[in-house]
Order: structure tokens, then C-alpha cells, then sequence
């Protein structure tokens, strides 16, 4: 067995390497690509190891029945599953190739070396193609667990850079993403969905569909689709049906603020040790130390806000269902399907198709089980099903609202001896799940407004090391004592699910905010109150990696007046901030510094930012730097401006006005600083700049400022609200 | 109810039949199938529908295609082709500026724009050009140094 869950569920060559008779590699991957471009790194991977041109190597779809059953494309773990499994497979096929040439040459092994997709003998310069030592018998065999990588592929990512796979199809518009997809015959389909959550159909007159000019109405219970041969006609159709349907709602959303609700709604608790909640009571906090520093910090639910609201292409025939999907999960959608739909697994088949970067759990599952619902009620037909802008806006699954209370107890030099974390939020979980409790239908929208309704399932605390709530909550510091709870709280208003980091996002923002806090008490520069802290050598290498390419020049921290300038080439009345964070204390080291500038006005600018990282071995720099700066601005912009609105009557943030994101004019210079490990395991790396981005640029405004915002989004209006209360 | 357009699109005179109040952008995807201009908000808040329309970046997800008749309408299929793409296009290959890439055809649309008007772009106008285009993957330092690049390129 494997540590590796993928190849442990797919133990053989074959399950992952085809090397085909005209010398290309097919691989397969059941990792799906969402622009986070793990297919390019996978082939980089399957190219260095076997020996073979990248341009040789053919990624398939993830496809179920075709692909290993890798579970979600979630958690930053896909280099360390799929990468692992497709390296570990290439080196045993290649070894295999080695071993046949040998044989078919007469030599002996040790004579033979590969170059390019050939095998050639030392001694004689005679060479073999792969192709031509797979003709007679193709390459089954187990994978080597214990299979050496090839030397020469470390050194690989030095030279020379390649060219991102589906790229030159992006910036043509040649590449078809699942919007694109019309077969012959195609109907558009969209839903009509109610006002908010608790909302049911209670009326919808009798002759609605005779007015809809040929589009068909599919209604089940509350679950009201209208389907028609041309798009146009489709969105008219559903204009009209929302016109003429009747809702009602026993209760509305509860619209108390965010911050009463986690506080005083129904709770489950766990102390959390070496990163798990334990199911233990949790121990009373000590009593105070005579210099105790307590803060608390918020996060409001925020959004996916994927650019193309979800798709999903769907087709009903003869007892089968195919459906086109940019779910994370192939085989996780296809089990919840074929247990809503009642069909057997071998029935339904799902189908990775490009969408929109999701950045988790969005309204892909949703739309693809909604879709194959109105294909199933129109059979024959390919449904081509589209969310609207309102639809993803609000009714995606959001990353919840968090609170973070901390607390240390500090010694005479301003030094931590006791540090607490306790983090109160919904679960970040809720996508479908073979072997998840309850039925998988009521993970999704649609079952619980169809006539024969399925309900959300109960909360269940998520246990497992680094889960949603706790993530990152355990810190990177050597502290003497530290006390971690978890509290998942119950009853919440606005459908959850994962977003990017989970709770690593606001944990680390609120940590890496609090230990400034206790520098800024300490008298202490930031980044030398962090080294004294640090032990692990590599999350010191990236926090020093940032210091120095920022130019974090020492300064006299105590009495500087705050908003004296950055240093070191900085602009005066700017402020500087650095936080640093390992994802799920398991993955990529990250550092993050950032110079910010706050006006008159209250808004913060960012002028620049450096990211330092650590991902082990690195296999496709362009695509590591891309991740990072991506993750940068993203999580910039949770920062600076989002928080989604709802009150009784529903979600109110319903397009890209009612909730703003990030644009052009606001994003800043980044420099990405890369710390390469060559022959260190492949650390995964598309999550891992978000919390520091986050707690750097609060760092940075109390450094320009001295307001301590802790009440994310850092808006004009809660910066001033941050300063009345200082 | 339907009405005959003659649209002036990537060079080509197209003769479509259409609802007079169809959006350009769902004529350009779904009768002309150039799917390069992306659908995104429906709203004309995203900038991921934009083509060029005399030369002018424009969102064709609200407007309805009647309203173009006449006019000289460029995607970004007209623009290059994966074999042979265009300058901009090369310029955000070679900066690997796309992510997710759904955002991309209207980046490349705005920036052909851009520089068709001014080959030395400042900052100022470049960001300015941008600004109307959504991008969640966070592409935009990337996109931002190929288009300096272009304009640093441009013969004087």
C-alpha cells in the first residue's frame, strides 16, 4: 500500500502511462484541469521521467470508466497524488522500455540509456523506439513504489520552458469550454428558482407553457426548468415563468448580523492537538498571565465568484446519462447522480469538460445534477443547462463566515508562552461524498425543491488533520503551550461549502495579524519577532526569501511614528507588512510582504507585494508563479472588498456591481521569489499565498496607520469603524 | 418575428435571420458559432463577451445585433488562430498570461484595441483598458506585463 491514495486505488502502469506504438504517451490523470494548469504539470512530469519530448505526451479527459478515480481536485493535493503517481509510474515504464531493449538487443541492461523517446546502446549507438518495444505486447506491470527517479528529470525544470498545455486555445478562443458545447439537436435549458432558500412554488398558472413559444416546461415540485432549441428563446421562456410563478415562504433568512448568529447559535467543540480535533472536552482556558493580549477577527461569507456562471452539457438515451461536466469531481458527481436519479453507476457517465476556474466547491455539481434532471425529462436530447449571473451569485455554496477569537500570554521580554486559537464558523464541506452521511441528493439544490424533497444533510464535525474550520488554526511558531479549539457552529443562514484554503484563508489572516499585534506590543520589527518564534528551518527560508527581495531593511520599530514610509525605495505614508504561513501545516511554505498606502479617504492602495514560496521540487515554475500571484489577487480582493449581503428576503449580492471583485486598476506589483528543492516531494501550492496575502495587507495598513483592522473586508467604512474603536 | 441581418463579421458578410432583440453576443456563439466571445454576466459587467466593433472594444452580451448591422464586427477568432495567432495573442502566450482563460478572448480583444489606437500605452492606459474585464484567477500581473511588453515592442 501507498501513502498515496491515487495509486493505491490504481497500483498499475497501465492505469496511468499508455505508451502507444507511435512512440506518443497518453496519461491519464483523475485531477481535472480548472487553470490551475495541473495537466501541464502532470505531462512535465510523465515527459521528464520517461524520457520523452513534452510535445509527445497526450493528457486525456478525465473521464469515469477511463481515468483513476482520484476523488476531488481539491486540497492542493493533486502534484502530491496525481504528479507522485504519474512520476512513479513513468520511471517503472521506463525502466520496463530499458529492460526490453536490453532483451531484444542481447545487451545487457546497464548499457542502455534513454534520450528522447529512444532506448540507445552505449556500446553499438543502436537504438530502439518506445514505440517499437510496445508493438508486440503493451506496458502492464505494477508500479514500482520504490522505482528511483530519473536524476536527470530533477534538473529538468531549469530548461527549457515550455508552453502551457491549451493556452494557445485560450487566447484564440479556439477551446471549447462546456458552455461552448452544442451537438446537433442541443436544447438551452435554465432554471427558474425561487426568491431565497426556503422559498416553495405556490402557484403557477395552468397554461404557462402554451405562452412560451415552443420551449418546454419542466416543473417537479418547486424545481421549475425551461428548455428550447435556441438560447434566446430559453432566457425569454424563463423570464416568463418567473413573471408568472408564485412563491411562498414559511420564514425568511435570518438577518441578525453575522457575529451574534456564531456566537449564539448551537455549537459542537473540539481541542484541536497536532492539527485534529479530538473528540474530548475542550480544556478550560488559563487563568490570565499578568500581560494577556486577546483580539478577535472576522471573516464574512464570500464567494466563488467563478467569471462563467456553471454549465453543464447532459444527454438521456436508452437508460443511459452522459453528462459534460467542470465539476472537481468526476467519480464523486457520478456516484450522487446515480443514487438521485436512481440508476446504476455503470449507467451514468461524467465527462470533464473546461469551465471557468471554480476555486472550489461553486455551482458546477449543482448545475451538472440539474441538467441531467431536465435531460431525463426530455430524453434524446443533449440539454445544454446554464446558470445566470444571479444563479452563481446567489445560490452558489459560499466559504463561511468565520470568527476568530486569540489569545497569548506574553513574558517579560514580550515573548509568547501561551498562545490560543479558537475558531468559530459553519462546516467548509458539503460536496457529495461516496460514503458521506446521508443521502447524496441533499448536498445539491435542486432535490430539495423537487416535489419529493430531500433535505441538507445534518453538520457533521469534519475531523480529519487540517480539516475545514481548523485549518491552519495550529501555528507554525514554536510557542511553549498553545490551546486550538474548534467550534462548528449550527443553524447558519447562507449555504456553505469549500472555497479555496477553507478556514485557512481568515485563520492565518487572523494569526499572522494577532502576532504582529504582539510585535508591535513587544517593541519588536515584525519579521525579527517572527524569527524569534520560528524554528522550521524552511518556513524561515521563505519568510527570509521575502524580507530580502522586498528590502525589509531593519528600522527602529518602537516610537516610529506609524505611516513613516515603507524603507528601503518605499513611498512615504506607506506601510509595510509580512505574514507567512505553511498551507494545511503540510503543503507549500509561503511568505508574503506587502507595501499599502491608505488615503484621505480611507480606501488602501497596494503598490507592491513580494510572494516567497517553498513547493519542493518544482516542476513548471511559470505555472508555480502563476498559482501564487492568482492566489495573490484573489485573496486581495476578499481582503479589500468582499463580504456577501442578504436579508430576509434573500441573497442580495446578485451581480458583479452588488458585489465587486478586484479589477485591474487596483492590482499591484508582484514579484514571486521561487525556493527550489530539488529531489524534495512535490508540495502542493495553488492555496498557499491566500492567508498570508490576507494578514500582510492588514499588517501593512497598521503599519501606515496604526489602525488595526480586524473585521475583514477591510473597507473605507470598516477601517474607520477599526479606528473609532482603537 | 424574426428579422433578416446582414453582419459584418471578421471580414465576412453574414446573413442571419434573428429576433430583433437578440443579443449580439448570443447571434456571434450560437449562429455563427464563434464561441470565443464568452458569456459571462448577461449584464455587460464582466467585459468577457467583448469584440471589436470599428475598431471600438465593445460588450455584446446586452445590445441587441440589429444595432450592428454596418458596422465592422472583429472576435477574438478574428484576431488569429492557435496555428497563427495574433500579436497580442502571442504576447500573452509568451507572459503565459491566462489561468482559467474564460476572461482571455475579451483581454485580447481590449488590448488589440488599445494598441491599435496607441502602440506606447502608459500604465494609466493600460490599466484603464483593462478595466472593465473581470478576472477571478488572478491573471493580472501577467496580462499587465504583456501588454507592456507589446507596447515596449512597438517600433517608434
Amino acid at each position: 500500500m501507498s501513502a498515496n491514495p491515487s495509486l493505491a486505488a490504481h497500483p498499475r502502469v497501465e492505469d496511468w502511462i499508455t505508451v502507444r506504438p507511435d512512440g506518443c504517451v497518453e496519461v491519464r490523470s483523475g485531477k481535472v484541469e480548472i487553470g490551475q494548469r495541473i495537466t501541464t504539470a502532470v505531462a512535465l512530469v510523465a515527459a521528464r521521467e520517461l524520457d520523452v519530448p513534452f510535445d509527445r505526451v497526450v493528457m486525456a479527459p478525465a473521464r469515469t470508466g477511463l481515468s483513476p478515480d482520484e476523488g476531488y481536485t481539491s486540497g492542493s493535493n493533486s502534484m502530491e497524488q496525481s504528479g507522485h503517481a504519474v512520476r512513479l509510474a513513468a520511471a517503472t515504464a521506463r525502466r520496463e522500455l530499458v529492460a526490453r531493449a536490453a532483451r531484444r538487443l542481447g545487451v545487457d541492461a546497464s548499457t542502455l540509456e534513454t534520450r528522447e523517446g529512444l532506448v540507445r546502446s552505449r556500446e553499438t549507438n543502436r537504438t530502439l523506439g518506445f514505440g517499437e518495444l510496445v508493438e508486440d505486447a503493451p506496458l502492464t506491470l505494477p508500479v514500482d513504489l520504490e522505482a528511483a527517479p530519473r536524476a536527470a528529470a530533477r534538473e529538468a525544470p531549469r530548461s527549457p520552458r515550455i508552453e502551457p498545455l491549451r493556452l494557445r486555445g485560450l487566447v484564440t478562443g479556439a477551446l471549447r469550454f462546456v458552455h461552448d458545447l452544442q451537438p446537433e439537436g442541443a436544447l438551452h435549458a435554465r432554471v427558474v428558482r425561487p426568491p431565497h432558500y426556503h422559498a416553495a412554488l405556490a402557484s403557477l398558472p395552468g397554461d404557462l407553457e402554451a405562452g412560451l413559444e415552443g420551449a418546454r416546461l419542466v416543473r417537479d415540485g418547486s424545481f421549475l426548468a425551461v428548455a428550447a432549441e435556441d438560447e434566446h428563446h430559453a432566457l425569454r421562456a424563463a423570464a416568463r415563468v418567473a413573471a408568472a410563478a408564485r412563491w411562498s415562504a414559511a420564514r425568511g433568512l435570518d438577518d441578525r448580523p453575522i457575529s451574534q448568529q456564531l456566537l449564539g447559535n448551537r455549537r459542537e467543540s473540539f481541542p484541536v492537538r497536532e492539527c485534529r480535533p479530538r473528540e474530548e472536552p475542550v480544556p478550560e482556558p488559563p487563568p490570565d498571565a499578568p500581560r494577556t493580549m486577546r483580539a478577535v477577527y472576522e471573516r464574512p461569507y464570500q464567494m466563488h465568484g467563478s467569471l462563467a456562471p456553471s454549465a453543464a452539457l447532459a444527454r438521456f438515451a436508452g437508460g443511459r446519462l452522459t453528462v459534460w461536466t467542470h465539476s472537481q469531481g468526476i467519480y464523486p458527481l457520478r456516484s450522487a447522480i446515480a443514487e438521485t436519479l436512481d440508476l446504476s453507476l455503470e449507467s451514468v457517465e461524467v465527462v470533464h469538460a473546461p469551465g471557468a476556474g471554480c476555486y472550489g466547491h461553486n455551482g458546477s455539481d449543482d448545475a451538472a445534477l440539474e441538467a441531467a434532471l431536465v435531460a431525463r425529462a426530455i430524453p434524446d436530447r443533449p440539454v445544454l443547462l446554464k446558470w445566470s449571473r444571479e444563479d452563481e451569485h446567489a445560490w452558489e455554496p459560499y466559504g463561511p463566515a468565520m470568527r476568530m477569537e486569540l489569545a497569548a500570554h506574553l513574558d517579560d521580554a514580550g515573548d509568547v508562552r501561551f498562545w490560543s486559537h479558537e475558531t468559530l464558523s459553519d462546516t467548509h464541506v458539503v460536496r457529495a461524498r461516496p460514503g458521506a452521511a446521508g443521502p447524496q441528493a441533499g448536498r445539491f439544490l435542486a432535490p430539495r425543491y423537487v416535489a419529493d424533497r430531500v433535505r441538507e444533510p445534518a453538520r457533521a464535525p469534519n475531523l480529519t488533520v487540517n480539516g475545514g474550520i481548523h485549518r491552519n488554526a495550529t501555528p507554525p511558531y514554536a510557542f511553549p503551550e498553545t490551546r486550538i479549539v474548534k467550534h462548528l457552529v449550527h443553524d447558519l443562514p447562507l449555504r456553505v461549502s469549500a472555497l479555496r484554503t477553507l478556514g485557512a484563508y481568515a485563520n492565518v489572516f487572523a494569526a499572522e495579524s494577532f502576532l504582529d499585534e504582539l510585535a508591535h506590543a513587544a517593541g519588536a520589527d515584525p519579521l525579527d519577532y517572527r524569527r524569534r518564534h520560528l524554528k522550521d528551518a524552511r518556513t524561515r527560508a521563505v519568510l527570509d526569501a521575502a524580507a530580502e527581495r522586498f528590502g525589509w531593511a531593519a528600522r527602529a520599530a518602537a516610537g516610529r511614528p506609524v505611516g513613516a514610509g515603507a524603507g528601503a525605495g518605499g513611498d512615504a505614508g506607506a506601510g509595510r507588512g509580512i505574514a507567512v504561513a505553511r498551507y494545511k501545516n503540510a503543503k507549500s511554505y509561503c511568505a508574503v510582504a506587502v507595501e499599502a498606502r491608505v488615503g484621505d479617504d480611507a480606501a488602501i492602495h497596494l503598490l507592491r507585494a513580494v510572494i516567497a514560496v517553498d513547493a519542493g521540487e518544482i516542476v513548471d515554475p511559470d505555472g508555480l508563479a502563476a498559482q501564487l500571484e492568482g492566489g495573490f489577487v484573489q485573496a486581495a480582493s476578499w481582503t479589500l472588498l468582499e463580504a456577501v449581503a442578504w436579508d430576509r428576503d434573500g441573497i442580495t449580492s446578485r451581480d458583479w456591481e452588488s458585489y465587486p471583485i478586484l479589477r485591474f486598476s487596483a492590482v499591484p506589483e508582484i514579484e514571486t521569489v521561487l525556493v527550489d528543492r530539488p529531489g524534495e516531494p512535490f508540495l502542493g501550492a495553488g492555496e498557499a499565498s491566500c492567508g498570508p496575502a490576507g494578514a500582510a495587507i492588514a499588517n501593512a495598513v497598521f503599519d501606515a496607520t496604526g489602525v488595526r483592522a480586524r473585521r475583514l473586508p477591510l473597507t473605507p467604512e470598516s477601517l474607520r469603524e477599526a479606528a473609532a474603536e482603537s | 418575428m424574426t428579422k433578416s441581418l446582414t453582419l459584418d463579421v471578421n471580414g465576412a458578410s453574414c446573413l442571419v435571420r434573428v429576433d430583433p432583440d437578440m443579443p449580439l453576443a448570443l447571434v456571434l456563439r450560437n449562429r455563427l458559432g464563434l464561441t470565443g466571445v464568452k458569456d459571462g454576466c448577461g449584464l455587460g459587467q464582466c467585459g468577457a463577451c467583448a469584440v471589436l466593433v470599428d475598431g471600438e472594444p465593445t460588450l455584446t452580451c446586452v445590445r441587441p445585433a440589429a444595432d450592428f448591422e454596418g458596422r465592422r464586427i472583429e472576435t477574438v477568432e478574428g484576431l488569429g488562430t492557435p496555428e497563427k495567432p495574433g500579436p497580442v495573442q502571442r504576447a500573452l502566450i509568451e507572459a503565459r498570461a491566462a489561468q482559467c482563460g474564460y476572461c482571455t478572448p475579451g483581454i485580447v480583444v481590449a488590448v488589440t484595441g488599445l494598441l491599435r489606437k496607441d502602440p506606447h500605452p502608459g500604465e494609466s492606459a493600460i490599466r484603464a483598458a483593462l478595466e472593465p474585464h473581470l478576472c477571478r484567477c488572478g491573471a493580472h500581473p501577467s496580462v499587465l506585463r504583456a501588454v507592456r511588453a507589446l507596447a515596449r515592442a512597438a517600433p517608434r
